[in-house]
């Protein structure tokens, strides 16, 4: 982290050079490179893991085998099925979800952000009062009765209720960005020649806040799965199919705990989401770093 | 206060919303087990239950708010005769407890390593303590509760994990004794670790993030100029600015501790309203649901506006400001 990074390019350059100056500032620092590189591979080993690896299925050959038996390096599980195809399985819903919600609630945040400061008035008193309410609002214990009650088994809905639930925070920091970057002379300019409000805000507005969105968006997906899995692993969402968050409820509930066998059974899902929130929230933080350069000058 | 008017008619309509009706439930097993009209089971649920399913809408909510008022939160809709009230009286007790316990805790060692990093910055500590501060940080609580489950009880021994559910050791009977202190401390010492652990990084990485930025400021170098003592620019000058925004958080994280309250309790068997909720949340006990929703509710406006106070207290910008 002793590098010298490279500041945030300045004002008027484009999304897709900015986004590229932001990923050659993260591989200047070594630990939001070393997230990058987990969170990749981890995406990367559930998109194509999958095709190479066979079918889970139950075996009661060969129940509980411990991690390490021939054939099955991380053993198997109470229904004989080999732990370590589960775990490469299991990433798809849970990486899949926690980015479509972060996206959702990012979206939703920048919209309503972004209009709740530059139209101000009415439009902002209500946004902030929604924010307001929906911040109170736990939104675990809103996600479980919701999840309980609707029996979402769809990947896609769950994360749409995710998303839909985790706007706020984010909108009241882009209000808080668009409200400064709004006064400034080039959006002035833009006003001036009667761009239109979609214009001025989603053009000249929001690519100078690049960085700052796609740091949240980091901080949305994490949050998004630490939700999911949490659900799951209660038995709260609908446990369909095969994730993380349902291997560990099935482990939990089974008593993997006790058993030397099974260690490696619930150990495995859990090292599975602890590097995937660990590659994203070193990412997030080296970001951060490199955002708000009164971290590291001084 | 609006947004507490706004989370509860929320709730209300929200609940109703939801698939599936106790009154409704109640009354066709009724019918089914003992053979009696349906018109005999209404009455019946009519007298059980404080709410009409045939009602209009609005009529019910307007009840609902109205003994709301009295402070009346209505019946537990699964197990008749016991009060939402004495529910959420038995659970939140625990979890106020717990997470209070774990919250001053993590919030004075977080404090503590984040002005230690932060006054140490690049040296090995430095290191090492953000490192460990961004894994805890990474790790969500469930996880740090099963890993303390798998390696404090079941590896170590540690604790003995069947004795250690629940919120004191049944027939212990609650009073100010030392003994009983001892047995709620022992049976809260898990999920207040587990809480104290997930919290303690982000405190930490706040408080050096906030230190850093203090140290730049003009006072502190107007300090340093006028010879004053290391130790007195720490603690008077940096430590107060720098923990100062901190307690805006404070409220934040107790938000969102007490929800995460339903995952730790669940994995511990440590009963507080986490615990409960899950019951209910399970059991489609709708009644308890809609009082422990507005119970969590009123604790984060409540914690917002102490934390609120608290902070105005202790930064004299704001008093001078006004709301800031």
């Amino acid at each position: 982290m002793t590098e010298a990074t490279i500041p945030v390019a300045a004002v008027g350059t484009t999304g897709v050079s900015r986004f590229a100056g932001i990923l050659s500032s993260l591989r200047r620092s070594p630990a939001g490179f070393i997230g990058f590189v987990l969170v990749a591979l981890l995406v990367l080993i559930s998109a194509i893991g999958p095709f190479f690896t066979p079918e889970v299925a139950p075996n009661v050959k060969e129940i509980l085998l411990p991690a390490g038996s021939p054939g099955h390096l991380l053993g198997t599980d109470n229904e004989g099925k080999d732990v370590l195809v589960q775990m490469i399985a299991g990433g798809r819903t849970v990486i899949f979800v926690g980015f479509v919600a972060a996206a959702i609630s990012t979206v939703l945040a920048i919209v309503l952000g972004s209009l709740a400061a530059y139209l101000g008035g009415w439009v902002d008193s209500v946004v902030v009062t929604l924010a307001d309410v929906f911040l109170t609002v736990p939104q675990i214990v809103l996600l479980a009765v919701l999840g309980a009650f609707f029996k979402l088994d769809s990947p896609v809905l769950l994360a749409l209720l995710v998303g839909a639930l985790s706007w706020p925070v984010l909108t009241r920091a882009v209000r808080a960005q668009v409200f400064s970057l709004k006064e400034r002379e080039f959006v002035e300019a833009a006003r001036l020649l009667d761009l239109g409000t979609p214009r001025v805000v989603f053009v000249e507005i929001l690519p100078n806040m690049a960085s700052f969105i796609l740091m949240n968006f980091m901080i949305g997906v994490t949050n998004a799965i630490y939700q999911l899995v949490g659900l799951y692993l209660l038995g709260l969402a609908p446990l369909t199919g095969s994730n993380w968050g349902i291997m560990l409820n099935r482990a939990w509930i089974a008593g993997a705990i006790f058993n030397d066998n099974s260690l490696a059974w619930i150990l495995s899902p859990i090292v599975a989401i602890v590097l995937l929130l660990l590659g994203l929230v070193m990412m997030t933080r080296s970001l951060e770093e490199i955002l708000n350069p009164r971290l590291r000058d001084r | 206060m609006l947004t507490v008017f706004i989370v509860t008619s929320g709730t209300f309509f929200l609940v109703r919303l939801l698939p599936g009706n106790p009154v409704d439930t109640y009354i066709q097993t009724q019918i089914a087990q003992t053979g009696i009209s349906y018109e005999a089971a209404a009455a019946q649920a009519k007298n059980l239950f404080s709410l009409d399913p045939n009602a209009p809408l609005i009529q019910q909510y307007l009840t609902y708010m109205g003994n709301l008022l009295h402070g009346d939160f209505g019946n537990s809709a699964l197990s008749p005769g016991t009060t939402v009230a004495s529910v959420i009286k038995t659970y939140l007790p625990w979890t106020l407890f717990s997470v209070g316990v774990a919250t001053v805790i993590a919030f004075i060692i977080g404090i503590a390593a984040g002005m230690t990093m932060a006054y140490r910055r690049e040296t090995w500590l430095d290191h090492l303590l953000t490192s460990i501060g961004a894994l805890l940080h990474a790790i969500p609580n469930y996880i740090l509760a099963i890993l303390i489950v798998v390696f404090l009880g079941v590896k170590l021994q540690w604790f003995n994990l069947t004795e250690a559910r629940g919120s004191y050791t049944p027939g212990v009977h609650p009073s100010f004794s030392l003994a009983f202190l001892n047995d709620i401390f022992y049976h809260a010492t898990l999920p207040i670790l587990a809480y104290t652990l997930t919290t303690v990084g982000s405190w930490a990485l706040v408080m050096k993030s906030s230190t850093v930025e203090t140290l730049g400021e003009d006072y502190v170098t107007v300090a340093r100029a006028r010879g004053l003592s290391d130790s007195r620019i720490r603690n008077g000058y940096v430590g107060r600015n720098a923990v100062l925004p901190l307690f805006s958080q404070l409220a934040v994280s107790l938000g969102f501790v007490v929800g995460g309250s339903i995952f730790v309790e669940k994995i511990f068997g440590y009963q507080g309203i986490g615990f409960s909720l899950f019951n209910a949340v399970n059991g489609r006990d709708y009644a308890v649901l809609q009082g422990i929703f507005l119970v969590v509710t009123i604790s984060v406006v409540a914690a917002n506006l102490l934390a609120d106070i608290l902070y105005s207290r202790l930064d004299p910008r704001i008093r001078v400001q006004g709301k800031g």
